[in-house]
């Protein structure tokens, strides 16, 4: 079959690929700016296509506890929404991961904190990889820098969900999501019939307790401290092979790079054309573009970034994946941060500023 | 007077533990009303043919354990939020009966958005709410149904409308939204309430797998160990002060139109 | 008179003694042992079981499901 080519606005692909990839189900609250992707689905109207409910719900509350349960019943659902709403569903999104429900959630960041601006941001960084709700537990996070992978994560982010049993977040921002691009969309996946439904998931998905299986419980809830114990070790050694075999990044002219540039999504377009006008002027500096934000390139970055003289972290935001580089390469090489907040993106040029500072 | 040994054999038997009801003890203090709705639910699920296509949703409050003793498949909802979580549970699977379980608490206070908006929306679920007017699981604090007067934790002197506002007659309320299919207030301590409260859920269920909208079976019961008294004072007590302000029998009840 | 009689058997080790049953038998026929279970709980007893007609209102309103009712016709009736 022939690629489908369109050119779509991220947050429209999205929508596209969800219904695609045969999602079962979305629920959503209206937020700006990704408040696209749940028009999109109710224009499109799944539901006659292949059967994929799309429910507007009363809050961010209440939409990622439809996805809890609609997860539950081991379906493939989804939502979406920017930071603020995000912050609402902290909650769901500790008891997905501590029920261990496969979910995908979209975060279309916007600038911060509060009700702060609609503009793009990557404030959300420490929240999406570093807690954002109670309890230990991680979610697995997907950083696009194209509408190409809006359309390619939203598949993957169901594919690792499942696979681990864990939600999936795509942490997007809004200039991805606003921005349009060419896009190749993904070839269509029909959804799960019922059987294979029992057949992936029965060990604990919600199917109905049939005659020859014990009931199925979702919950995180566990009164002995002991056992809790055993299960919060699962968890972390659930995590660590997701760090040990999910670990997805791209890295550009670092073979023969002196510094080296951290970023991701939006910013991460940016520092390629820094890095055009950087070895312009014989600055030697490469890009090294975390594509998973957990489970992060920790290795590849002290791989890479051990042989620089210096690094600098470009995020929108005040410095907070900059604590994850230095991390990584043990403070054995200096790592500053440069970012813009309040919903500015930073120019290529402002970035080059930066980066001279550190060159010695 | 009959001078016999009854025989114990099945088809002497009158009444057993509901087949659905599983051998684990239960949690709740002697007395407890849940126990009894437990029963119910089992049996109407049993004779109805669908342990193996109901799904149900347990909250936070004493029933979080609800998973413990009813024998079907269970996911157990954040505080206040298993109305959305059923609502999903339903649009996703529609052939199945889905029924949230909770308390007051979980209902009327920090779920009262998700509840309302799923009646709103006519979720075809029902919802099996028991009302104590205390918050039982965390130790007698005020609930949204704690009545004019009465004392818990959070209230020592006595609920004031000054302080605490009103007594929330959710029910009464869902039963105007027109999402909302049958309404009703039910209690279960005499044999004769026990058999009516049994046929008000046996109509929510089937509600429900009908598609006649939001079905809700409030359950006016007691919590005795945080009023402070035996379970036989307590019934006293609940038919001498709940039953005025929370009246029993159906407020709205569309499907029998 | 009918000559209908019944009997209740009692599980034990899952009554915790909250006296529902006692309170709803409408011939009195049940009372809380002197003895208590595993648990330290006074257990539903037949203090006077010929007078059971086996209607089954104590398992009714029983929370915890400990309670089993038979009844039975006199055999030697007819």
């Amino acid at each position: 079959m022939a690629e489908e080519v369109k050119l779509m606005k991220g947050n429209e692909v999205i929508a596209e690929a969800a219904i695609r990839c045969g999602c079962d189900g979305y629920f959503g609250y209206p937020i700006t700016p990704q408040s696209e992707v749940m028009e999109t689905l109710m224009y499109r109207k799944p539901w006659e296509e292949t059967g994929m409910v799309v429910l507007q719900a009363e809050s961010e509350c209440a939409s990622i506890n439809m996805v809890y349960g609609g997860a539950s019943t081991g379906k493939k659902v989804m939502t979406s929404s920017s930071s603020p709403g995000i912050s609402l569903m902290s909650e769901g999104l500790s008891y997905l991961a501590g029920a261990e429900l496969p979910a995908l959630i979209v975060n279309v960041q916007r600038g911060g904190p509060g009700l702060g601006t609609i503009q793009p941001s990557q404030s959300d960084y420490n929240q999406a990889c570093h807690g954002g709700a109670h309890g230990d537990f991680n979610l697995i996070v997907l950083a696009p820098a194209s509408v190409q992978e809006m359309n390619d994560f939203v598949d993957l982010g169901f594919e690792l969900a499942f696979k681990y049993r864990n939600p999936a977040m795509i942490l997007a921002d809004g200039a991805i999501g606003q921005m349009m691009e060419k896009v190749v969309l993904s070839p269509i996946k029909p959804r799960r019939t019922e059987q294979e439904i029992i057949e992936q998931c029965g060990d604990w998905a919600l199917t109905g307790k049939s005659a020859d299986r014990n009931r199925n419980i979702v919950t995180s809830l566990e009164l002995d401290s002991a056992k809790q114990e055993i299960f919060n070790r699962k968890l972390q050694a659930k995590y660590q092979t997701i760090r040990e075999n999910e670990v997805r990044y791209e890295a550009l002219n670092c073979d023969d790079a002196e510094y080296l540039m951290v970023a991701y999504g939006s910013s991460a377009r940016i520092c390629e054309k820094t890095m055009e006008l950087a070895r312009e002027k014989g600055i030697k500096v490469g890009l090294l573009r975390p594509i998973t934000l957990f489970p992060f390139p920790t290795k590849q970055i002290k791989e890479i970034g051990g042989r620089m003289k210096g690094i600098l972290s470009v995020e929108l935001n005040a410095g907070q994946m900059v604590n994850d580089v230095r991390l990584a390469v043990e403070c054995k090489v200096p790592v500053e941060h440069f970012g813009r907040m309040g919903g500015i993106i930073h120019s290529p040029e402002e970035v080059l500023e930066a980066l001279t500072k550190i060159v010695r | 007077m009959a001078n016999f040994e009854v025989e114990k054999t099945p088809e002497n038997l009158v009444y057993a533990k509901p087949r659905l009801i599983t051998d684990n003890t239960m949690h709740y203090c002697p007395g407890c009303s849940h126990g009894v709705v437990h029963k119910l639910v089992a049996e109407v699920i049993d004779e109805m043919g669908f342990q193996d296509k109901t799904v149900a949703v347990s909250p936070v409050g004493c029933s979080v354990l609800a998973y413990n003793y009813i024998d079907i498949d269970w996911v157990e909802a954040a505080h206040g939020r298993a109305c959305a979580v059923a609502t999903a549970v339903k649009r996703l699977n529609p052939e199945k009966l889905v029924f949230t379980y909770q308390g007051d608490g979980d209902l009327v206070a920090i779920g009262a958005g998700e509840t309302f908006h799923a009646a709103n929306r006519g979720e075809n679920i029902a919802i099996i709410f028991i009302n104590n007017a205390i918050y039982g699981m965390t130790g007698g604090q005020m609930a949204p149904t704690t009545i004019l007067g009465m004392k818990t934790e959070t209230c020592p002197y006595g609920r004031t409308p000054e302080q605490h506002g009103w007594p929330v007659k959710i029910s009464k309320i869902l039963s105007e939204l027109n999402g909302v299919c049958y309404a009703t207030r039910q209690t279960v301590y005499t044999p004769a309430a026990v058999r009516k409260a049994k046929k008000a859920i046996r109509k929510a269920f089937e509600n429900s797998l009908n598609k006649k909208g939001t079905s809700i079976v409030e359950i006016v019961a007691t919590c005795n160990s945080n009023w402070k008294m035996t379970p036989e004072d307590a019934n006293t007590w609940m038919e001498a002060n709940l039953f005025p302000e929370y009246p029993l029998g159906d407020i709205k009840d569309e499907a029998a139109k | 008179m009918a000559k209908i009689k019944g009997t209740v058997v009692v599980d034990t080790e899952r009554c915790k003694g909250c006296n529902l049953c006692v309170v709803a038998c409408p011939s009195k026929v049940l009372t809380l042992s002197k003895q208590v279970n595993g648990k330290g709980y006074s257990y539903c007893t037949m203090a006077n079981p010929d007078d059971c007609v086996g209607c089954a209102s104590c398992a009714l309103v029983c929370p915890d499901s400990c309670l089993t009712v038979y009844r039975q016709k006199d055999p030697s009736a007819n």
